[in-house]
């Protein structure tokens, strides 16, 4: 496992222009630049959101790397969901699913309370 | 000169980033909750702006974390997020260097700051002040807690945090307004965005109006990340707020849960003596 190492590199992407032009131009050399398993390797190739989040990459900079790659707020949640459900649990950090009813839901239930007042 | 400002208000990126998807009424009254905030710390005529928020990587991160840090530049870039995402446009933030180098030196007097010339304001500060201070023609002091790579600093440090900046403040001849930002219970960026524990964020803000100290101080870590979530790890801006107001009461002006914004929305003040 080397959580720190892909959320290095996702930091770095996410924050500097020409470090995305590096990983463009020349995407391998930069990844040997890391020390990252093939699982690793592969979920920022993809890139596969719902594995990174799994992983336990810290969603203030998985959010970003998510947007970085044009996927919208729905999907990057959705993806996450999938993540779960293909990968099991999160496995590190303090990002874990912990239940919720969901924002429709919850809106539902905040409205009715507010009619109730 | 005393410190003639002090509140605290939520940063969550939706706020700016999901605008369109909330309620009308519930977005605009947030919105014009933020203006009054944002004409309240105008009328009291601030020579800057302290605004002690907890970044997300856009500066620091866990090869080199400090757990306090205060930028000390003339200006400042925000929001490094993408544009289209936060929905604010990337500005130049007037700063103040050389007053920042004074309020560090004397908040170094207590609490070991870290001290960065360069900073990238993220949604943390560039929220609050795309409201507060849309014309960016107040120059911010950007003080950041350490609130995202844990370990984090104990609720009783950013106590410490808030009591410096607030001798840092009253030690300068400037006027100096201060706000803490950040969320109160949130799961922010997980599948779980926009739960919100109402309960907890009520009885928090009645802690922080008390500006009860210990009350304020006895949440453990575990208990917040079981209660609040790891977004309730940012209680510490609203702690270090609490601090620099220094025994002042304060008053909740605006709460409401917006799950689309995955934070109950808060404006919040205490009553310094201006």
């Amino acid at each position: 496992m080397s959580l720190y190492q892909v959320q290095k590199l996702i930091y770095e992407l996410n924050r500097d222009p020409r470090t995305r032009e590096r990983f463009s131009a020349g995407r391998d050399a930069m990844l040997a630049e890391y020390q990252l398993t093939d699982e690793e390797k592969g979920a920022l190739i993809k890139p596969d959101i719902g594995l990174l989040y799994v992983l336990g990459v810290n969603g203030q900079l998985l959010m970003h790397f998510a947007a970085l790659h044009r996927i919208e707020w729905p999907d990057y949640l959705e993806r996450m969901r999938q993540g779960l459900k293909d990968h099991g649990a999160v496995r590190e950090g303090v990002y874990a699913a912990t239940g919720y009813e969901g924002v429709e839901a919850h809106d539902a239930r905040l409205k009715s309370e507010r009619e109730k007042r | 000169m005393p410190l003639v400002y002090c509140g605290a208000c939520s940063h969550a990126p939706g706020i700016t980033a999901r605008a369109d998807r909330a309620d009308t009424q519930t977005r605009e009254a947030l919105e014009s909750a933020f203006g009054r905030m944002g004409d309240e710390i105008r009328a009291t005529k601030p020579d800057a702006l302290v605004v002690i928020a907890a970044e997300h990587f856009a500066n620091f991160f866990m090869n080199n974390m400090p757990a306090f840090a205060m930028g000390m530049a003339d200006s400042y870039e925000g929001p490094i997020e993408d544009e289209a995402f936060l929905r604010i446009k990337r500005t130049t933030v007037p700063g103040n260097k050389a007053l920042s180098k004074r309020l560090i030196e004397r908040v170094m007097q207590t609490v070991d700051v870290a001290y960065a010339e360069e900073w990238k304001f993220d949604h943390g500060i560039s929220v609050p002040l795309h409201f507060l201070t849309p014309d960016y023609d107040l120059p911010i002091i950007p003080a950041n807690i350490n609130c995202q790579g844990p370990p984090l600093a104990p609720l009783a440090r950013a106590w410490a945090f808030g009591e410096a900046l607030r001798a840092a403040a009253d030690s300068v001849p400037e006027r100096i307004a201060l706000i803490g930002t950040g969320g109160i219970s949130h799961w922010p960026a997980t599948p779980d965005s926009g739960k919100i524990n109402q309960d907890w964020d009520q009885e928090f803000l009645r802690r922080w109006t008390a500006n009860d100290r210990e009350a304020l101080l006895s949440y453990t870590d575990a208990e917040t990340y079981r209660d609040a979530g790891q977004g309730g790890f940012e209680i510490r801006t609203f702690i270090a707020a609490a601090a620099a107001a220094k025994g002042a009461k304060g008053t909740v002006q605006f709460c409401e849960p917006v799950p689309v914004f995955a934070v109950s929305c808060t404006i919040a003040r205490m009553a310094v003596a201006a």
